[in-house]
C-alpha cells in the first residue's frame, strides 16, 4: 500500500501534508454530493487520455451534464468542448483560476458564489501538482480532489497511482453515481 | 563627475626628494569625463529600497500567487520547519514570505552569474585591449548603454568606465543575498521588490558583459545585415578533429579561433558550440565557428561520439561533463574558476606538457584559467587526439535492439522524465526492430538524462535515441543570422511612434533556455505566427537557435525569410543571454530617444513610460535557469510582461492581474491629474501558459497598453480576436474590457463585436484614454 502512495513523478515529494487516498469511487461521489458548489477543471491533456466514454473530454462533458459540477477548461481546449456540443464550460488559464480560487470572496465563474470543492482532470502531472500546492497552502477554505490516474500529494484526496483499466472503471462509476443522484 | 568609488591610501610618513611628509592622504578615484549634459535624475545607483514604491505599485496590481515546491523550510538549523496550514517557522516566517525568499535567492543566483561573467570579461579584455578601449558598440547609436545610464546615471565612455558600474552591481547583490538570511526580511512583497531589484541589476550586468565584448572583440554592432552562419548537428564535418565548446563565456573559444587563424589551420579543425558560447563565437567569427544547438543538445552531441575534445566555460554546462566525456574517450578542458569540475589546475604548466597529458589520456581533463593557453592547448591536443579516436564507435541498431529486449517495463524512465515521454513504449518497439518511436522522442526530449539514471537496466537512452534518429540528425543543417547586438538609435527613431501608438501591434521577445514541453519547434511556430502578423520579433540565446531549426518547404529558415531589421515583420537575432540587455535597452531607448523622457538615473519614470506605452512581451518558452528568473525580473520592473512555458510554473510564483477588479486598473491622467479607469492592460506581469496556443493568444492580449490610439487598439484587437477564434473557437469573453470606444473595434468585425458588447452591457467611454501614468509626480496640471 505505502508503495502506491508515492507521487507519480518520483521527485515530486511535497512534505508533511499529503492527500488522503481515495479507496473507492463511491468516496468521490459522496463528497461531491455533499459539497455546495463544485468546480471541475479540465486540462490540456484531456484529449490524450482515453476513458470508457472516449476521452477525458467526453467524460468531463458527461460530468458537466449531471448538473452537479460546473466545468472550467484550461489551455486552449474550450473549442473542443464546443465542437462536441457542450456549451456550458468556461475557459480560463489554470493559474488565473488558482489565483481566484484562493480568494474566499471570489464569486465563481458564473458570479453565483464561491466554490467549496474543486475536481481536476487532464493536466500535465507537474502542472496540476503545482496548482494543488498553491491551493493547499493558500486556499484553506477549499477542498480538492485529483481525479487523474496518478497520486497527487497536494490534493485533499487523490487516487493512488492506478492501472489504466482500473482507473477508467472508477471514473465511470463516479459519473454514473452522480448521474443517478443528479 | 567623480565616480563613487574612491581609493584612499593613508600614509603615515613618506620620504621624497622634496622632504618628509607626515600623515599624507592620497585619494584616487576613477574620473569620468563628465560630458553628459543631462541633469542627474532622482535615483542614481539606487539602493535596494530606492525603487520600492514603484515596485509596490506594480505588485498591488499583480499580486504574487505562490505554488510552493516544498512544504518545508530547511535553510537553518532551527529547521526543518513545517510551513503548512498557516504555520510559521522558528524564525517567524510564513509560507508566502518563504516562497518569495526562494524566488529572491534564485534571482540573486541569476544576477550573480551574469555579474561574475561580466567581471571576468572586463578583467580579461581590459588586460588584452586596455581599459581605454572605447565603447563603440552599435552603429548609428549614441546611447551605448541604456540600462547603465538609466540605473546608474553615468555615461561610460570606455570599457574601464564600466568597472564602477560592476562594483555597484556586486555591492547590491551582497545586500540582496544578505536579506535572505534567517531573521532578515519578513514580508513577501518586500522580498518581491528585492527580486525586481535583482532583475534590474541583472540587466545592467548583462549590458556590461555584452558591450565589453562587442567593443573589444569587434562583434557585430547592431547590424541588421549581420551574416548568416550554420547551426545543427549535421553541420559538423566528422572527418576533421572536432572541438566542442559549451557554456556562455566566449573568451576561451575566441582564443581557440585566434590560435587556429594564427597557425593557418582554418578549415582543419571543426569548432562547434552549445548554448550562448556558440552564439557569441559566431558573432566573433561566423566562418570558423558553428552552432550545434541549444543547451538540450549537450548530452546528445557528447553521446554521438563526434567531439574529440570538450572545452567548457561557465553556466548551464552539465556538471558531469567529465564523466560523460570519458564514456567517449574525449578529454575536457575547464576554463573558468566557477566551474573547476575537480580537474587538476594546469594554468601555469607548459602547454606542451598539458597537450601530452591530454593526448596520452593521462588525465580526464585539466583546468586552465588562462584563455590564451586554452586556445593553444585545445587545438594542439585535438590534433593529436582526433586520429586516435578515429575508430570510436557508438551503439549500432542491432546493439540497441538487443539491449532493449532486457527492458523490464517498469516505467521508471517515464516517471523520471520531465515531459513524461513514452520512453518505455519506444524502447519496447525498438526491441522488436521498430525504431520510429525512439526517433520521434528525439524531437521532444530535453536531453536531461534523468531517464537513464532511473533505468534499472542502466540503458543509455539518449544514445538509443541518437541511433534511432540518425537520419534526422544528419539532416540537421540550418541557417541562422548571427547575433547582431543592440537596436540602433536610428531604428528606434523610425519605429518608436508606431510602437507607442500601437500601430505596430507589438514587440515579441523570444528569450531563454530550451526546457521545452514539446520541442523547440514550438518557438519557431510562435515566431512565425507573429512575424506574419508584422510584430517585431527579437530573439536571444537558445530561443534564437530553436527558431532557426525549422525549415519551410523551400528549405529556408525564418532568418532567411524575414529581414533582421527592428521594424514590423523583422526577425532579429540579438545575440546571447547577456544580449537580453539590448531588448530592455530598446524599450528604454523608445522612452528616451523617441519620447525624449529624461533618462539619467530616472528609472521610475522610464519604467512608467514603458509600462503604459510600449507593447512589448517576453516569452521564455523553455525557461529553466536562475538567470532566466533574474532576466524576467528585470523586465517586470520595467513594466514588460513575461510569459513562460508550462515548466516555468516551477519558478513557483506567478504575478497575475485580476481583470475583473476594476479598482486595480486606474491610472492618473498626466494632463489633468484625474484618476481614470483604463482597463486591465497589460493583464499579467508573469504568466505560465499550459499550451503554445494559449501563449499565442496571451501574447496578443498582453501587447495592449493604455496609450494605444484607436487605430492601434483596433490592430491589436484584430490579432487578439483572430488568434482567440482560431485556437479557442470563440470570441474572447473579455472584449468589453478592451474596447474603449466604437472606433477601437476592428472594422471587419464591427457588427459581430458590437452585438457581444451590447449583450454584456458595455458602455462607450467607460474605459478612458488618458495620458497614462502611475506616478503622481508626473501630473502636469491638477484637475
Ligand atoms: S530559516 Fe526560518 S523557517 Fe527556515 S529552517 Fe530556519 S527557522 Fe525554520
Ligand atoms: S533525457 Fe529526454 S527522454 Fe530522458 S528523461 Fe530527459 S527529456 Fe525525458
Ligand atoms: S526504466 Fe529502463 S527497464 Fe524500465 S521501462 Fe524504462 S527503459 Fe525499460
Amino acid at each position: 500500500m505505502s508503495a502506491r502512495l508515492e507521487p507519480w513523478q518520483r521527485a515530486e515529494i511535497p512534505g508533511p501534508k499529503k492527500a488522503l487516498v481515495i479507496s473507492k469511487p463511491g468516496v468521490v461521489s459522496a463528497i461531491v454530493r455533499r459539497a455546495k458548489r463544485v468546480l471541475l477543471i479540465v486540462g490540456s491533456k484531456a484529449m490524450e487520455v482515453k476513458t470508457e466514454d472516449g476521452d477525458l473530454i467526453d467524460s468531463a462533458i458527461r460530468l458537466g451534464r449531471t448538473g452537479k459540477v460546473q466545468v472550467a477548461v484550461t489551455g486552449h481546449l474550450i473549442g473542443e468542448f464546443i465542437r462536441r456540443g457542450f456549451k456550458g464550460a468556461y475557459t480560463i488559464p489554470l493559474f488565473n483560476l488558482g489565483d481566484r480560487l484562493r480568494d474566499p470572496e471570489w464569486e465563481g465563474l458564473d458570479g453565483k458564489g464561491p466554490y467549496d470543492l474543486v475536481l481536476l482532470l487532464g493536466f500535465p502531472y507537474y502542472y496540476e501538482w503545482l496548482l494543488l500546492s498553491g491551493l493547499k497552502h493558500f486556499a484553506p477554505h477549499l477542498r480538492t480532489i485529483s481525479l487523474g490516474r496518478f497520486y497527487q500529494p497536494h490534493a485533499s484526496w487523490s487516487f493512488p497511482n492506478t492501472l489504466p483499466e482500473e482507473w477508467r472503471g472508477y471514473l465511470s462509476k463516479i459519473i454514473e453515481d452522480l448521474e443517478v443522484s443528479g | 563627475m567623480v565616480s563613487r568609488k574612491n581609493l584612499r591610501w593613508k600614509i603615515d610618513e613618506v620620504k621624497t626628494s622634496l622632504g618628509t611628509f607626515k600623515g599624507l592622504e592620497i585619494s584616487v578615484g576613477r574620473l569620468y569625463v563628465e560630458d553628459w549634459e543631462e541633469p542627474m535624475g532622482p535615483t542614481p545607483f539606487p539602493s535596494i529600497t530606492d525603487l520600492r514604491d514603484w515596485d509596490r505599485k506594480l505588485l498591488s496590481r499583480y499580486r504574487p500567487f505562490y505554488m510552493p515546491f516544498c512544504d518545508l523550510c530547511c535553510l537553518c538549523t532551527f529547521g526543518k520547519c513545517d510551513l503548512t496550514g498557516n504555520k510559521r517557522g522558528a524564525c517567524g516566517i510564513d509560507m508566502a514570505t518563504q516562497q518569495s525568499r526562494i524566488v529572491l535567492l534564485a534571482a540573486c543566483i541569476g544576477v550573480s552569474a551574469h555579474a561574475g561573467h561580466a567581471r571576468h570579461l572586463l578583467e580579461h579584455l581590459k588586460e588584452y585591449y586596455g581599459e581605454d578601449t572605447p565603447l563603440d558598440v552599435a552603429m548609428n547609436t549614441d546611447l551605448e548603454a541604456p540600462n547603465t545610464r538609466l540605473v546608474c546615471g553615468v555615461r561610460p565612455r570606455t570599457i574601464g568606465d564600466l568597472e564602477d558600474v560592476l562594483d555597484y552591481v556586486e555591492t547590491q547583490i551582497v545586500h540582496l543575498v544578505s536579506s535572505c538570511h534567517t531573521g532578515q526580511e519578513g514580508d513577501n512583497i518586500d522580498f518581491e521588490s528585492k527580486v525586481f531589484h535583482a532583475g534590474m541589476l541583472d540587466h545592467v550586468a548583462m549590458e556590461v558583459a555584452d558591450i565589453v565584448q562587442i567593443a573589444s572583440l569587434d562583434l557585430p554592432k547592431g547590424d541588421p545585415e549581420a551574416p548568416m552562419t550554420q547551426i545543427g548537428f549535421g553541420t559538423i564535418d566528422k572527418s576533421k578533429p572536432v572541438i566542442m565548446v559549451i557554456g556562455h563565456n566566449v573568451l576561451p573559444s575566441v582564443d581557440i579561433i585566434d590560435y587556429l587563424m594564427e597557425r593557418n589551420l582554418f578549415g582543419e579543425v571543426e569548432v562547434g558550440g552549445l548554448c550562448c558560447t556558440a552564439i557569441d563565437m559566431t558573432r566573433y567569427n561566423n566562418k570558423m565557428a558553428k552552432i550545434i544547438g541549444p543547451i538540450s543538445w549537450q548530452m546528445r552531441f557528447i553521446r554521438s561520439g563526434i567531439p574529440d575534445l570538450i572545452v567548457v566555460d561557465e553556466q548551464c554546462i552539465r556538471v558531469d561533463v567529465v564523466q560523460q566525456a570519458q564514456k567517449i574517450g574525449a578529454p575536457v578542458i575547464a576554463t573558468n574558476e566557477k566551474s573547476c569540475l575537480g580537474l587538476p589546475d594546469r594554468t601555469h604548466a607548459d602547454p606542451k606538457e598539458i597537450v601530452e597529458e591530454l593526448a596520452e589520456g593521462k588525465v580526464p581533463g585539466v583546468l586552465i584559467l588562462d584563455p590564451k593557453k586554452v586556445g593553444e592547448v585545445a587545438v594542439e591536443a585535438v590534433l593529436r587526439i582526433a586520429p586516435k579516436r578515429r575508430g570510436f564507435k557508438t551503439l549500432t541498431r542491432e546493439e540497441v535492439q538487443e539491449a532493449a529486449k532486457r527492458c523490464r517495463g517498469c516505467l521508471e524512465c517515464v516517471r523520471a522524465c520531465p515531459n513524461t515521454l513514452p520512453i518505455q513504449e519506444a524502447v519496447k518497439a525498438a526491441s522488436q526492430g521498430d525504431f520510429s518511436k525512439l526517433a520521434a522522442l528525439y524531437d521532444l526530449c530535453v536531453g536531461c538524462a534523468r531517464c537513464e539514471h532511473a533505468c534499472p537496466e542502466g540503458f543509455p537512452i539518449i544514445s538509443f535515441m541518437n541511433r534511432a534518429a540518425e537520419e534526422k540528425i544528419a539532416d540537421e543543417r540550418f541557417n541562422i543570422r548571427v547575433g547582431r547586438g543592440a537596436v540602433q538609435d536610428v531604428e528606434i527613431r523610425e519605429v518608436g511612434r508606431s510602437i507607442v501608438l500601437g500601430e505596430i501591434p507589438g514587440i515579441l521577445a523570444l528569450v531563454g533556455c530550451a526546457n521545452y514541453p514539446r520541442g523547440g519547434v514550438e518557438v519557431a511556430r510562435l515566431a512565425e505566427e507573429f512575424l506574419k502578423r508584422r510584430y517585431i520579433v527579437v530573439a536571444t540565446g537558445c530561443a534564437a537557435m530553436s527558431i532557426a531549426m525549422v525549415k519551410n518547404e523551400e528549405g529556408e529558415t525564418l532568418y532567411e525569410r524575414y529581414p533582421g531589421i527592428f521594424d514590423a515583420g523583422g526577425l532579429l537575432n540579438i545575440g546571447s543571454c547577456v544580449s537580453n540587455s539590448h531588448i530592455s535597452g530598446a524599450a528604454i531607448k523608445i522612452a528616451s530617444i523617441f519620447a525624449k523622457r529624461p533618462l539619467r538615473a530616472n528609472y521610475e519614470e522610464i519604467a512608467d513610460y514603458i509600462y503604459n506605452r510600449v507593447g512589448a512581451v517576453g516569452v521564455a518558452w523553455g525557461a529553466m535557469s536562475q538567470k532566466a528568473a533574474s532576466i524576467a525580473a528585470g523586465f517586470w520592473r520595467l513594466g514588460v510582461p513575461v510569459i513562460v512555458g508550462p515548466h516555468g510554473s516551477k519558478y513557483r510564483r506567478m504575478l497575475l492581474g485580476r481583470k475583473e477588479r476594476e479598482e486595480d486598473w486606474y491610472v492618473y491622467d498626466a494632463r489633468t491629474g484625474r484618476r481614470v479607469y483604463v482597463g486591465p492592460v497589460p493583464e499579467h506581469l508573469f504568466y505560465a501558459a499550459e499550451t503554445l496556443e494559449e501563449a499565442m493568444v496571451m501574447v496578443a492580449k498582453l501587447c495592449m497598453r493604455p496609450n494605444d490610439t484607436s487605430k492601434g487598439r483596433a490592430i491589436k484587437l484584430t490579432h487578439y480576436i483572430d488568434l482567440h477564434k482560431r485556437y479557442y473557437g470563440t470570441l474572447p469573453e473579455d472584449l468589453p474590457l478592451y474596447v474603449r470606444r466604437e472606433s477601437d473595434i476592428p472594422f471587419t468585425m464591427r457588427s459581430e463585436i458590437l452585438k457581444v458588447l451590447k449583450a454584456a452591457g458595455w458602455e462607450e467611454g467607460k474605459i478612458e484614454t488618458p495620458d497614462p501614468t502611475l506616478l503622481e509626480r508626473l501630473i502636469r496640471r491638477r484637475a
